[in-house]
């Protein structure tokens, strides 16, 4: 397994390299910020016209995820969609896809600000979603209750170590941030606000994107010597 | 002769002046349809262009725009206004002359599309979104000449392409309207005149007299150059000493983290306190005009700069150039020169410095190739589709378009002469659906074919947005780096890649001053002043130039004389050792070293390619190494050589080099590659897949686009052959990836490959050793070793719960 296990309130939860997480205990998965529909949006918005194949390529990427784990419960943590009219072009276009990997399991879909209120599309719609003391919501709240943990989407999470930022999870003992899983999504430094504000000094990063997910300290003890980027 | 008007005619008199011959030669040609005129540099070229107009206005001073003059440079737009609008006082013509650059205000803006003025001074990027306003018919009715100032500079990027287009057009509107370009010295003055001219209009050639020879040598150094770097930091007391002995010196870099070094450096001995200013293109507009104004002034003694200054601004009283680091290129040494000495018929004056040894015999070999009068250049390509991608947007601008008279309109630009209808259409396909394999925008098309065949904007709003995108210059993604505090005051720029390896407390070099990084604020990067003595990054990146295939030739062959009377005696020393204790390259055949060094196994490829080439030629054999199990761990290239160290010592490099698969491999070594992606992303830009600007501004920190690299991606596993990925491969060959060098290189040797293994380092090889600029190999142990890094940090700071 490449993937980063570690403990939230006593979940045991591992990171994906993929940028999905697994809480086997459920044998749930959960994938954040899918933003499927994203260049079909641009396109209605008189923007540059992307290639589009970004909904195909998630989706492609979630159903190795799903072949890999064969998840009872799928969990997406918001902003599935690019838009709400987004959705409704999806559902057309990769409903069967979709169909495919919903069938024969628990499918929940979390609102994100991309797309809030129910999608026609099947499975179930929350605004949170709870398990044990674990809340699955789209955008992290500040200040948690002292037993509850929280998985959130929503910012994107970007860091580096020595070659180019990776897409990260972001972990401390009682909260996660989820790395966007769609294709077509840009990212925010692990270290600027409001990412760096929500993770205290034993946050770490779990850079994915790789064949192996890299666990890393947040913040650099200040006596490290810099290291140049790039390796001799 | 032709009759000067007279209140042009008294004003030459009352001066005591006459007319240069090629002035008169530009005068006679006045109705020519194109003309094309070769001077240096102060041999009153400008006037040259502009004479005809005068003459024309001061007999016809009729409202609306005669005129359009187009040039690289804002600064130099507005330069031109000024000298231009002082003679015309004194002739007492009734001509107004403005400039409209990206720097002119609004309003100034609004009233010269309304009533434009008799001479209108601007930039490639400023015409081209003036032809995109849908009245730009009323603006341009009756325009007369147009006048393509440093075409030669212009020609050499997509920004001459876009102007040539640009060009095309107005003359789709003005069918009379006839065409000036002013190059200074080139290598080849047709290639320039065909680019200028209107197919198949014919274009004459005017050549001034070049002037007499420039006084050019090497600066005298007590010290030898070092072995390796750039900088020229070591020859600080003699530069400084010309300084003193010179009215006004300009000193050129190659890059601008180099002139920022040497800049400090020399402020630190400049126990005289004499002013010396620092100009290049990453310093904000308010640097920059401060210079600017105090060295029009004459109240500077000496200036440190890079290309910004490479174009004809009239500097007043330069009379010594200094030309630090190897020039790279005969044809731009020679227009450095140029800037010594404004006046006609006076020699400039110019020094070398080479920045390290090597430079010296690159050095020697320029000022052989200039005493030749042997000028340099790569020929350019067809012009690029990316850049035929925005004229499209842009017609679409301006109002619904016929494809068949945009396509003639099109192929009377002499870089589009040979574009072929299909390519065309693939242009107008893109622009209209995104061209893609999976056709899924028919509802959402950028542009529609309407009933009547006419092409429009399917949303007339998506006008703003394109406007806002036009150009071509391909600036790296920069951050502003600004003092800390309320209205710190602004800087200039750093490259986002430089910026996200800040830490807060770093410092740096910008504008002669070291800086502390503090940290990033809605996409600024602030920082405040720092009282140490030396900054502890060097500074930010820049870009390399290749060594010319010419001058290449002539440092070959150099290097195989048998004596070196010319070079200084530390070099001379330097090469015969080399020729001691391994051979010296040789133009047909390839030199290879291989020898141990530091416990690894080392092998040294001379290709004398130019840098990019030799970049280039390092991953790809490090990839074929990677193939064979030789465990090659990185590379390093110079203009003349790579070399690779790796854990296995290479036995038999001809394989690794020759022939026919090289081009295969190179094919799939770039699909991958970061140049590869860089290119992409311009092109992309470019020809507006990606927006740089939108309505809704760049938001704090919070990244609203994602990487282009995705979208290349995502092409390159879906469609491959998409237009942008065609474009792509086009465009890197030739540009950072430079493989047509590397062919080039290859029918030289024709196989010989000449290998020879040392007990140790040999001297060509010793500098490259020191260089920095290392590339790591993109092999199976870089993950490990991210792993590694990560590891040890994690353990570090106690967080190791593995």
């Amino acid at each position: 397994m490449n993937g980063h296990a570690f403990t939230l309130c006593g979940a045991a939860l591992v990171a994906r390299p993929t940028g999905a997480l697994w809480w086997s205990q459920h044998r749930l998965l959960c994938v954040s910020d899918l933003h499927l529909g994203k260049s079909e949006r641009m396109a209605r918005r008189g923007g540059g016209l992307l290639p589009p194949y970004e909904t195909r390529d998630t989706l492609d990427r979630l159903s190795r995820d799903i072949d890999a784990m064969n998840p009872d419960v799928v969990v997406c943590l918001g902003d599935s969609f690019d838009d709400l009219t987004a959705a409704a072009q999806v559902e057309a276009e990769a409903l069967p896809h979709l169909s495919r990997m919903m069938a024969g399991r628990r499918w929940i879909w979390i609102e994100g600000n991309h797309d809030p209120g129910p999608v026609a599309m099947g499975g179930e719609h929350h605004a949170e979603f709870r398990l044990g003391k674990v809340t699955f919501r789209h955008i992290a709240q500040v200040g948690l209750a002292t037993d509850e943990a929280e998985i959130s989407g929503h910012y994107h999470p970007k860091h580096r170590i020595s070659g180019p930022a990776r897409p990260c999870f972001l972990i401390d003992g009682c909260r996660t941030v989820m790395p966007a899983y769609g294709t077509y999504t840009g990212g925010l430094s692990a270290q600027a606000a409001p990412l760096a504000d929500l993770f205290g000094k034993d946050g770490i990063a779990v850079l994915t994107g790789t064949s192996r997910a890299i666990a890393v300290p947040l913040r650099r003890p200040r006596t490290a010597p810099r290291r140049q980027a790039g390796w001799r | 002769m032709t009759d000067l008007p007279a209140p042009i005619a008294r004003w030459f008199d009352d001066r005591g002046w006459s007319i240069h011959p090629h002035q008169h030669a530009m005068l006679e040609r006045a109705d020519a349809p194109a003309t094309l005129l070769v001077a240096p540099t102060g041999g009153g070229k400008t006037m040259a262009g502009f004479l005809p107009t005068l003459a024309e206005l001061a007999r016809d001073p009729r409202p609306g725009l005669h005129t359009l003059y187009v040039s690289p440079l804002k600064a130099l737009a507005a330069d031109i206004r000024r000298n231009l609008t002082a003679p015309v006082a004194e002739m007492g013509l009734p001509i107004r002359i403005e400039d409209r650059t990206g720097d002119t205000r609004p309003t100034a803006r609004k009233r010269q599309r309304a009533d434009p003025p008799h001479i209108l001074l601007t930039t490639p990027e400023s015409l081209a979104l003036l032809t995109s306003y849908e009245d730009a018919p009323r603006i341009f009715a009756g325009l007369q000449r147009v006048i393509v100032d440093e075409i030669h500079a212009l020609a050499e990027s997509k920004r001459g392409d876009q102007l040539m287009l640009g060009l095309a057009r107005l003359s789709t509107l003005c069918p009379d309207l006839r065409r000036v370009g002013l190059s200074a010295t080139v290598e080849d003055p047709p290639a320039i005149a065909r680019l200028l001219a209107r197919n198949p209009d014919p274009c004459e050639i005017v050549t001034a007299d070049p002037g007499p020879a420039p006084d050019i040598a090497m600066l005298d150094t007590d010290a030898a150059p070092p072995w390796y770097g750039g900088g020229g930091r070591y020859a600080i007391a003699e530069v400084l000493e010309q300084v003193r002995q010179h009215r006004t010196t300009l000193i050129f870099h190659n890059t601008r983290a180099q002139a920022e070094i040497f800049f400090h450096a020399l402020w630190l001995a400049n126990d005289d306190d004499l002013p010396i200013g620092i100009h290049h293109g990453s310093l904000s507009r308010e640097q920059r005009e401060r210079v600017e104004a105090a060295m029009v002034a004459g109240e500077l003694r000496a200036i440190v700069a890079t290309g910004s200054l490479d174009l004809g601004i009239d500097w007043g009283d330069v009379d010594l150039v200094i030309q630090i680091g190897a020039p790279k290129n005969v044809k731009r040494l020679v227009q450095r020169i140029g800037r010594a000495n404004h006046r006609y018929n006076a020699p400039s004056k110019a020094r070398l410095l080479p920045a390290n040894r090597f430079e010296v015999v690159e050095c020697i070999a320029a000022l052989q190739a200039v005493e030749a009068g042997d000028l340099d250049g790569e020929p350019r390509g067809p012009g690029p589709r990316d850049v035929l991608c925005q004229q499209i947007l842009i017609t679409a601008c301006a109002g619904p378009f016929d494809a068949d008279a945009l396509y003639a309109e099109v192929t009377s630009a002499g870089p589009y002469v040979g574009l072929d209808r299909a390519a065309f259409d693939a242009c107008i396909e893109f622009c209209a659906t995104g061209g893609y394999a999976l056709r899924a925008y028919d509802k959402w098309q950028r542009l529609l074919q309407r009933p009547d065949g006419l092409w429009q904007l399917r949303d007339p709003r998506s006008a703003q947005r394109i406007r806002m995108n036009i150009g071509t210059i391909q600036d790296t993604d920069t951050l502003k780096v600004r003092m800390r505090g309320r209205n710190g005051a602004p800087l200039g720029e750093v490259e986002e890649g430089f910026a996200a390896t800040l830490t807060a407390g770093d410092t740096f070099l910008i504008g002669g001053q070291i800086v502390r990084y503090e940290n990033l604020r809605e996409m600024t990067v602030v920082v405040s002043r720092d009282a140490s003595a030396t900054p502890r990054i060097a500074t930010f990146m820049g870009t390399k130039f290749a060594t010319s295939t010419q001058l290449s030739e002539r440092i070959l062959d150099l290097l195989n004389r048998d004596r070196w009377p010319e070079l200084p005696r530390h070099t001379a020393e330097w090469l015969a050792l080399q020729r001691e204790v391994s051979v010296m390259p040789r133009a047909d055949r390839l030199l290879i070293e291989s020898f141990l060094h530091d416990g690894r196994a080392h092998t040294c490829i001379y290709g004398f390619a130019g840098r990019n080439a030799m970049q280039t030629l390092g991953l790809l054999v490090t990839r074929r190494m990677e193939v064979a199990g030789l465990h090659p761990l990185g590379f390093v290239a110079s203009d003349y050589a790579t070399l690779i160290w790796g854990l296995d010592p290479v036995e038999d490099p001809a394989p690794l080099l020759t022939g026919g698969e090289m081009r295969e491999d190179l094919d799939g070594w770039l699909a991958e590659n970061a140049v590869m992606k860089r290119t992409f992303k311009a092109s992309a830009v470019i020809a507006g897949l990606i927006e740089r600007n939108t309505p809704q501004a760049r938001k704090s920190g919070r990244q609203a686009t994602f990487s282009s690299d995705i979208l290349y991606d995502t092409l390159l596993r879906y469609d491959p052959d998409h237009l942008l990925m065609q474009i792509t491969r086009e465009e890197a060959l030739r540009g950072l990836v430079d493989f047509g060098r590397i062919d080039e290189m290859l029918t030289r040797i024709d196989g010989r490959v000449q290998h020879v293994t040392l007990d140790r380092l040999s001297p060509l090889a010793a500098p490259l050793i020191l260089e920095i600029g290392r590339v790591p190999v993109q092999g199976a142990g870089r993950e490990r070793l991210e792993a590694e890094e990560a590891a040890r940090l994690m353990a570090e700071a106690g967080l190791d719960f593995d």
